[in-house]
């Protein structure tokens, strides 16, 4: 089935777009012509830098705050965004994500529970409270994004690893469940990209990467913009890589 | 808020035909089974009554129900 009007009359939510991956895809939706609600937990300013950035462009966008481990936020942050636009989400990106890394034997249940709640609870409410208009309208993307470590190992991540891994088999079993609706629900899974969370991070590590750099936010919110694009109606349930080869 | 019955049963076979069934096979005594309504087409039809009527229909209630005419019963009695 091919789609007549796009984006639809619709709003894009992108949680975490203040900085970093969240902000490159803020953009690229925006200039794709969604609005796009920019959310953020603690950075107004660099969410404003997004908004401004975007309306620059001649795009539509306005930043949200709100912490997504809250169990409210999917709720409140939907209402903002869509009486805003005056249109219902039909994409989200369920981009925030933090890191807690500690070896296992070490690990607290604090820097557990901290990385779940905000990587995969959060996302599961989020998609939850989507798929209510996406359902509804018929059409609707989703898009995770994950990490090359939901699929592949990486010392001192279990915790970080067990919430990405848990978001790709979410992302894949309510994309079976809802693929008649015309809503697709995919996975982005990054390898190293530059951004404030890799800042500290050992750059000879980049030895393991095939392509031997580390990725920008804009290579990975390129792909995102595909699987939200018309073109990307029969693509769901997959989990795209964006690592430069790591899990090749 | 009340609302009658005949305004559900309204409201529920558009939903339903919004699912695939023509509108002049929702008859009360059709069950879901007979339309092909699913475990997913119940639930967005949970979510309309519940934005709709804020009648809240759970998984446990769904599951109860065999026919178009219990779940217009059901959410009548529960509008009310
Ligand atoms: N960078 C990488 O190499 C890499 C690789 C694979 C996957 N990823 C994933 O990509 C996503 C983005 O990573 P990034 O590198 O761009 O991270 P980042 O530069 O640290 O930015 C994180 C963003 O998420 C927001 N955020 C964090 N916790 C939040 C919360 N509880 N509620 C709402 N917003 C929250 C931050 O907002 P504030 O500034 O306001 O806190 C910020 O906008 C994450 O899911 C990450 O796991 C990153």
């Amino acid at each position: 089935m091919s789609e007549t009007s796009w984006p639809p009359a619709g709003c894009a939510l992108v949680t975490g777009g203040s900085r970093g991956i969240g902000a490159a895809i803020a953009r690229r939706l925006a200039a794709d012509g969604w609005p796009v609600a920019v959310n953020y937990r603690a950075g107004a300013e660099a969410a404003e830098r997004v908004v401004a950035e975007i309306e620059a462009a001649g795009g539509r966008a306005v930043a949200l705050a709100g912490d997504v481990s809250d169990p409210a936020a999917a709720d409140a942050l939907f209402e903002a965004a869509e009486t805003h636009f005056g249109v219902p989400v039909l994409a989200l990106v369920n981009n925030a994500g933090i890191s807690r890394d500690n070896l296992s034997p070490s690990l607290t249940d604090d820097e557990w529970q901290a990385v779940i709640d905000t990587n995969l609870t959060a996302a599961f409410r989020f998609t939850r409270r989507a798929l209510k208009g996406m359902m509804r309208a018929r059409t609707g993307r989703i898009v995770n994004i994950s990490s090359v470590v939901g699929l592949r190992a990486n010392p001192g991540q279990s915790n970080y690893a067990a919430a990405k891994a848990g978001l790709i088999q979410f992302t894949r079993t309510a994309a079976v469940e809802v693929a008649r609706r015309g809503v697709t629900i995919n996975a982005v899974a990054p390898g190293w990209i530059d951004t404030d969370m890799t800042a500290d991070v050992n750059r000879e590590l980049l030895d393991a990467v095939p392509a031997k750099r580390a990725g920008t936010p804009e290579e990975v919110a390129a792909c995102v913009g595909f699987l939200v694009s018309a073109q990307a109606g029969y693509v769901t349930g997959a989990v795209l890589t964006v690592d430069g080869g790591l899990s090749a | 808020m009340s609302v009658s019955k005949e305004q559900v049963q309204e409201r529920v076979v558009e939903a339903l035909a919004s699912f695939g069934p023509d509108a002049d096979t929702i008859t009360p005594s059709a069950t879901f089974e007979e339309l092909d309504i699913d475990s997913l087409d119940l639930v967005e039809l949970a979510q309309i009554v519940e934005d709709e009527y804020g009648v809240v229909l759970k998984g446990e209630d769904m599951k109860e129900l065999k026919t178009v005419g219990d779940a217009v019963e059901l959410i009548t009695a529960r509008a009310a």
